[in-house]
């Protein structure tokens, strides 16, 4: 099976090829401005030009081995990007959405966006509408839904030029009734309207799941034109294969799907980062370093994979329930400024601009990738560049970057004992070689593309919501577990590699014969193909 | 300090510190937390008054959120309705309360009263009627002291509203104004029984508010310094750690206007190999260690996230979270004889003899 995983990030467009579990190519170009350029580019150096050897000497043996093996076909294409992420991060490409509640008088003080950061909330607010309707935990409508003032709503959407819409209704997890016709009257209105629906993202909890499709829906144009750069680019380059996208959890969903729930893909790319440091490190338990141009991502490996966050997740300041890795994110990469006096290292980066700005490059900012290239932990760009730059300041840097790295860790370790530390990403020379409480620092081949790899190994799902009635509850999971097994196996994963990853049910008091909701996900490994 | 104005930082503390003494109930603070950054953003200050400075005949209004906490996170939570519920015993009364009070301290019920303060203008008392959370009308220490159960005034959002003139006794009254409430969506504004100035100063338990405030303050302060929050709380508030562990199951159901489960917990760390379980009725009332009874009610059982010290509630309790479960020791009125037979495990339905973890 050969696979074809690509990480599109800020800086770099990182694309690998995998043959079964094996990494037979990697490159990495820049991000252009239009996506589809930079990504055809990566689909054509990884084709059409040979395998190479790893950039960078290993410390551990190579897990990968390069051969040419005659033209096969492409199975599948991961993607993984941290657009959309970035995209509410940096407060860009989002469109105003309308905002309908559906619950008064209950929840009224509360409206939309209240706990939400004021400057995204400017953007992403199109116009809040709060109708009377919603339902009650036993399934009584709280008052009658109020579907004269939805279509008022609908006109005035309409007269706005809104594009986007999410609908959140009371207890829509149990009842989604209101929310379903709600939608009706908009599209009878606004045929154009792209409409997120609360429950089709979320669970209990109206304000986080009215966050998460607020967060879909101002993602909706966005994600459209990202799918559709990757889609051109795959067809510009001959590959055929299915496209899929990866998702917050590490698995995939194909990419016109994913294109409708943008936020499924917000933390795909730590995720990714984090898989491939396993993938190729062949370690279950470490921390993960993934040293980028802007920022250090630290997160902590587990049975090989990321630890994830408890409780509430925030993305760009907004409140989900989403589950994510853990992560601690350090403003320092190798393009962060360095500055003498007072000392400074980050949180400015040149970012994209590193090989033009950077003075190892000809540029004229003194970064962290040059006190590197000084101190002789790399070879890049010319070290004559840097010759002129004081040893005092490249000693003192290199210990606060050091010093940045090591508190860092320190803060995402949970237990006492000395693990081992994955050391990945383009700026990976910029870790220490020894760390306290840290038993060995591993560097990979392939380490400066873990992100792609994380990709190209993403796993399948399989996911059961369903109502079971007069069973026991112990028997209606098990039966849920087996039927999201079945759905992940025929969706490609491999059985013996399936692991529970979600179990909830709500009882439903409203239905008769002891009702139960019941929401199995399990994940596994593409067969012939995982982890080894 | 006899009366002073609460900042708004102090309310966020107050959110952090109550959801931790909720022992897993009381509905999340973070609805009320919002809406009191709402409104102090509209210019509120809210200020706390020392019990002591209550006059022997001054009336305060006791007031609670009743209902289920999971129905909370749908419905969410509005200032209207619980000063809706105050004015209401105003209005039947005939008489105007001189402060206001929560009934509990633990979860969103801290600041009920900040809401309702805001609204009509009254100070907030700085005391409570449990110490923590507790799911019933008669688990109080004014139950404890025998003191009167009635009237009670319950207000919904829809403008619904209910007087249980008289109640036999406290089980009573919880019995009657379960039943609204569970009619009303099993959520609603309570205006408990009026309490005077002399009965607040002998019979409330005092200093909670400042005591959560503190608590929250402690957790705020590990945090920015990287240090773990639970040790932090542990240390602060003379804690014990029970268990460290994974959540594997919660089965929960919401039932006669309760949030009512069980949750197993697998050991890590320390823990590695062990097993703890936990049951809830709003709030977590048993927990074993390896099928035996380890904390028991009164005793305050929290369950924390394991890293950032967040409380986790009986309603967002879910698989694969990591937690540690403590326990922190209960207002001496709870643990007398008296406050057993309303508040001990018998209460709750288990036939286990009180033992605190806190007596070796």
């Amino acid at each position: 099976m050969r696979r074809i995983g690509i990480d599109v990030g800020g800086t770099n467009t990182d694309a690998v090829l995998l043959e079964g579990d094996r990494v037979v190519h990697a490159v990495k170009t820049p991000t252009t401005p239009d996506v589809t350029t930079g990504i055809t580019r990566a689909l054509d150096l990884l084709l059409k030009t040979g395998p190479v050897e790893p950039p960078l000497t290993s410390i551990r043996p190579p897990a990968v081995q390069a051969g040419l093996g005659p033209p096969a076909p492409i199975h599948a294409v991961m993607i993984g990007t941290t657009h959309f992420t970035n995209a509410v991060v940096q407060r860009k490409d989002l469109v105003p959405v309308a905002a309908i509640r559906i619950g008064l008088p209950a929840s009224a003080s509360l409206e939309p966006f209240i706990d939400w950061p004021d400057d995204l909330a400017a953007i992403v607010r199109g116009e809040i509408f709060m109708l009377e309707g919603g339902h009650e935990y036993d399934g009584r409508p709280i008052v009658p839904f109020d579907a004269a003032g939805m279509r008022r709503a609908a006109r005035r959407i309409r007269e706005l030029g809104l594009r986007s819409a999410a609908i959140a209704s009371v207890f829509s997890p149990l009842n989604a009734s209101c929310e379903d016709e709600a939608a009706a009257i908009l599209r009878e209105e606004c045929p154009d309207v792209a409409i997120t629906l609360s429950h089709h993202l979320g669970r209990i909890g109206l304000l986080e799941r009215e966050n998460v499709a607020l967060l879909n829906a101002t993602l909706g144009a966005l994600a459209g034109r990202t799918v559709g750069a990757f889609t051109k680019a795959l067809e510009r380059s001959g590959v055929a294969a299915p496209l899929y996208l990866t998702q917050n959890d590490g698995t995939i969903m194909l990419a016109s799907l994913a294109q409708r729930f943008p936020v499924y893909s917000f933390a795909s790319g730590p995720t990714n980062s984090m898989r491939g440091a396993a993938f190729l490190s062949r370690l279950t338990d470490a921390i993960v370093v993934d040293v980028g141009g802007t920022t250090t991502d630290i997160g902590c490996l587990r049975h090989g994979f990321p630890r994830e966050a408890n409780n509430v997740v925030e993305v760009g300041g907004v409140r989900t329930l989403f589950r994510m890795p853990d992560l601690l994110s350090l403003g320092l990469g190798g393009g962060s400024l360095v500055r003498p006096e007072p000392l400074a290292v980050g949180p400015l980066s040149v970012g994209y601009q590193l090989t033009e700005r950077a003075r190892v490059f000809g540029g004229a900012d003194l970064t962290a990738t040059d006190v590197a290239v000084a101190a002789g932990l790399v070879e890049l760009g010319d070290r004559k560049r840097v010759a002129d730059v004081p040893a005092d300041l490249v000693k003192s840097a290199l210990a606060r970057i050091h010093a940045m790295i090591e508190e860092g860790v320190d803060r995402m370790k949970t237990d006492a004992s000395a693990v081992p530390l994955v050391a990945v990403g383009g700026g990976c020379f910029l870790v220490p070689a020894a760390i306290d409480g840290v038993s060995e620092v591993v560097h990979v081949p392939h380490r400066a593309v873990a992100n792609a790899v994380g990709a190209a190994i993403a796993q399948v799902s399989g996911e059961v919501d369903q109502i079971f009635q007069n069973r026991s509850r112990e028997d209606a999971i098990a039966e849920a577990r087996r039927l999201a097994e079945a759905k992940a196996v025929s969706a490609g994963a491999d059985p013996a590699t399936l692991t529970v990853v979600e179990v909830e049910d709500i009882p439903i008091a409203y239905l008769p014969g002891n009702s139960l909701r019941t929401r199995v996900r399990v994940i596994g490994d593409i067969a012939g193909g995982g982890i080894a | 300090m006899a009366r002073r104005p609460i900042t708004e930082a102090e309310i966020e503390s107050l959110a952090i510190g109550a959801w931790i003494l909720g022992t897993g109930g009381g509905g999340s603070p973070y609805y009320g937390l919002l809406n009191m950054r709402k409104l102090y953003r509209a210019g509120a200050v809210v200020d706390l008054l020392d019990a002591g400075d209550l006059a022997d005949d001054d009336l305060v209004a006791v007031v609670s959120n009743m209902g289920a906490p999971l129905v909370g996170q749908e419905r969410l939570t509005d200032p209207q309705t619980i000063a809706r519920a105050v004015t209401m015993m105003e209005e039947y009364l005939n008489r105007t309360f001189r402060a206001v009070m929560s009934v509990e301290i633990g979860g969103g019920n801290a600041i009920q009263p900040f809401m309702a303060a805001a609204l009509l203008d009254k100070p907030v008392v700085d005391a409570d009627a449990m110490g923590r959370a507790f799911p019933e009308a008669q688990m109080t220490s004014f139950a404890i002291h025998d003191l009167r159960p009635w009237p009670l005034t319950l207000a919904d959002v829809r403008d619904n509203g209910v007087v249980v003139p008289r109640a036999a006794t406290w089980k009573w009254m919880e019995r009657l104004s379960r039943t609204a409430c569970v009619a009303v969506g099993s959520i609603a504004g309570t205006c408990k029984a009026p309490r005077t100035g002399k009965e607040v100063k002998e019979c409330a338990i005092l200093g909670t508010t400042t005591k959560a405030i503190r608590l929250g303050d402690v957790v705020q302060a590990a945090r920015r310094a990287h240090r773990d929050p639970v040790e932090a709380v542990l240390d602060a508030e003379h804690g014990r750690l029970l268990f460290a562990g994974k959540v594997q199951d919660v089965a929960r159901r919401t039932t006669e206007g309760f949030l009512r489960g069980h949750a197993k917990l697998e050991g890590l760390d320390d823990f590695k190999g062990r097993r703890f379980e936990l049951a809830f009725q709003n709030e977590f009332a048993v927990g074993w260690l390896d099928g035996e009874p380890r904390v028991m009610t009164p005793d305050l059982i929290c369950v924390m996230d394991a890293i950032s010290g967040e409380a986790v509630g009986t309603e967002v309790l879910r698989y694969g979270q990591r937690v540690k479960v403590i326990a922190l020791p209960a207002p001496p009125i709870l643990l007398t004889p008296k406050g057993l037979q309303h508040v001990g495990p018998r209460a709750f339905g288990y036939d286990l003899d009180f033992v605190s973890v806190f007596a070796a």
